[in-house]
């Protein structure tokens, strides 16, 4: 085990150096000037390119891409991933102060998709081509195919304009931060990312729990006299979860992408809001640190999948 | 004691008085599939006494593991089962609520299924699998009496250090030692009856013995009947009392196994006889069946066994032969079997 994980980890290393390559050169050769981006059109003379000029110097953006790139990642390595280039405030705090509300959305988000998807593919499996099998496609099908972002406007119409039964707006109330206040806050965004993410996870557990529930080991326990529930859930779900744990981990990634969709729409104050506000500013240091997050999201949740694998199925064994 | 043990009891005193122990009447299974409706089973009858061992032979195809399948309702949904009877110990498992049946599950009826491989559970531990059929019949269920009784029944099936491998996994254990794991799970609640579908098949041939040994071994001590699926003839003529052959889904013959082995009245028991290596006799060839087992979804018309068969005339390629007595307790499905005696 402790060889796998430093071999992985040491892969994992060295893939993480070409991505960051790739995002920094990418960032930086994105068109627009970040200076240039905060002074309005009408005032571009001389006088402002020569402030301009003065600007990027100051910045480090006149030196040469590796350059600059060098500078960054000697920094990034002793925990410094540069300042905002909007407000000068150090990028490590900007993104700090949103990681928890993402992680909050996220953390919720996810266990409301398990909470869909394992009893609705328990269910599918066990009445396969039953009207509650084709009920259950028609929803996964449905969490997959319809944009996040239209489900969010129904809903906020639904429960927030109609009925005013939830809040559509920020993280609490500023007047009443309680946590049930936060909760009551979370309602919407986490259902509808949950919901968004449960329709693949759905599938695979469907599929997995018919290709367990016609081994030849549930026979052996149905032979031996043990009830339905005993069978399914002792017997075949365990061993369901092999592969759907997989994927599960793979998909980490694409809930933080629904995350950010959904920041934006229900001004949800993480990291996913930050970003695309980054990103429309030409603030090239807190993208490339956002950036990175989701690459070490990336590798994380791919090494947490492998060592999840060990702790449901003993006869592997990581070496 | 409840209520229902004296009744089991009572059927159990009655069964060994007034008839067979299991007793199999007009069993017929039908597979729904996409190419049509298969007739894997057609009207197959067999009865085991108590404390007999009843061997049903034939080849891969002929109905026999789906016959086995069919006492405890272990098919899958797509097979329809229709029988005149299934009764152990006087009663109709057909009529049995699923509850009543997870009793008879494990309990008085114990499986032992082909491949030790895919048959254990690859997350369980082999204890916990072994305790389990101990957990699932016990009035109160005792977690720690159970385990203690899985560690005592892997020792009585062979299982060296049973202590310490009850707390391994079916990987960690050779196929020999894992069917010797299924075995223990069939014995666990003292069975009268032990059902084992091609328990060697899977195995090593020189793991086969070992376990055939210990299946002659377990059905002494538990004095249970024994319903034994193969298609070995060798298993057969070392454990079997009776003989039940099936092909294409239907019995062709039975009887008492020294009789069928030394005079055999159908010929299909005979090419499977011929095709068999002997030690006593010497033989410049051995004689295998020509042809194939008929497909089940088209299966030939009249006798299932003329394309194959050496008596075959005109009257086998329409008309279907039935099962009838031809003496001494044997029955055979030949119209010329006067032909063979």
């Amino acid at each position: 085990m402790a060889a796998f994980l430093v071999r992985r980890l040491s892969i994992n290393v060295l893939v993480f150096f070409l991505i960051t390559i790739a995002i920094f050169a990418l960032v930086h050769k994105t068109p627009g000037d970040p200076i240039a981006m905060q002074i309005p059109a009408d005032q571009l003379n001389s006088s402002s390119a020569e402030f301009i000029a003065q600007k990027r110097a100051e910045l480090g953006l006149d030196q040469s891409l590796p350059v600059q790139y060098w500078h960054w990642l000697t920094n990034a390595l002793q925990g410094n991933l540069g300042v905002s280039l909007l407000n000068g405030r150090p990028v490590t705090e900007v993104l700090g102060e949103r990681i928890g509300p993402t992680v909050e959305l996220m953390g919720v988000g996810l266990l409301i998709s398990l909470l869909i998807a394992f009893p609705l593919g328990i269910l599918a499996a066990r009445r396969r081509n039953s009207w509650l099998d084709y009920g259950a496609t028609v929803v996964s099908l449905g969490s997959v195919s319809i944009p996040v972002f239209f489900v969010a406007l129904i809903v906020i119409y639904v429960f927030t304009l109609k009925f005013q039964w939830f809040p559509s707006s920020g993280i609490s109330d500023p007047t009443n931060p309680s946590l049930l206040n936060t909760l009551h806050h979370l309602v919407l965004p986490a259902v509808i990312l949950g919901f968004g993410n449960s329709g693949p996870f759905m599938r695979y557990v469907r599929s997995s729990m018919i290709t367990e529930l016609g081994a030849d080991y549930v026979r052996t326990a149905n032979a031996k006299g043990a009830p339905p529930t005993r069978v399914v859930l002792r017997h075949a779900f365990r061993n369901s979860l092999i592969p759907v744990l997989t994927v599960i981990a793979a998909n980490l990634p694409q809930l933080l992408a629904g995350a950010v969709v959904i920041e934006q729409v229900f001004a949800w104050p993480g990291m996913g809001q930050l970003a695309v506000s980054a990103v429309n500013q030409h603030d090239y240091s807190v993208i490339v640190g956002f950036a990175l997050l989701i690459a070490i999201l990336v590798l994380v949740s791919n090494l947490l999948a492998d060592v999840l694998y060990t702790v449901v199925d003993p006869r592997v064994r990581l070496r | 004691m409840s209520d229902g043990m004296l009744a089991t009891d009572r059927s159990y005193a009655e069964s060994v008085n007034n008839g067979p122990l299991l007793r199999v009447d007009g069993l017929s299974v039908d597979f729904h599939t996409e190419d049509g409706v298969v007739h894997a089973v057609s009207d197959v009858s067999l009865n085991v006494h108590a404390g007999q061992i009843v061997a049903v032979v034939g080849e891969s195809g002929s109905g026999k593991t789906v016959t086995a399948m069919s006492v405890l309702r272990l098919l899958p949904k797509s097979a329809e089962v229709m029988a005149d009877a299934i009764a152990f110990r006087g009663t109709d498992l057909q009529a049995m609520s699923p509850a009543e049946l997870r009793k008879v599950r494990g309990g008085p009826v114990g499986m032992i299924f082909q491949d030790p491989m895919t048959a254990l559970n690859p997350v369980m531990t082999v204890g916990a699998q072994v305790a389990e059929a101990v957990l699932l019949h016990q009035r109160k269920p005792d977690k720690k009496a159970a385990w203690a009784r899985a560690v005592e029944l892997l020792r009585l099936v062979g299982v060296p250090d049973p202590a310490q491998r009850v707390k391994q996994y079916p990987h960690e254990f050779s196929g020999g030692m894992r069917q010797r794991a299924m075995i223990a799970m069939a014995i666990a609640n003292d069975p009268d009856l032990i059902i084992a579908d091609e328990p060697t098949t899977a195995l090593d041939v020189t793991i086969q013995a070992q376990v055939l040994a210990l299946l002659k071994k377990a059905q002494a001590e538990t004095g249970a009947a024994t319903i034994l699926i193969t298609h070995d003839l060798g298993v057969v003529a070392e454990l079997a009392d009776a003989v039940v052959v099936m092909y294409a889904g239907r019995v062709v013959e039975t009887g008492g196994v020294q009789e069928l082995f030394a005079n055999p009245r159908h010929p299909y028991t005979k090419g499977l006889l011929a095709s068999l290596p002997r030690m006593d006799v010497e033989v410049d060839q051995l004689d295998p069946i020509p042809g194939n087992p008929p497909n089940m979804a088209d299966p030939p018309a009249g006798c299932a066994f003329h394309p194959r068969c050496p008596l075959a005339r005109a009257r086998c390629e329409t008309e279907r032969p039935l099962l009838r007595d031809v003496g001494a307790g044997r029955r055979s499905a030949c119209h010329f079997s006067e032909e063979l005696a």
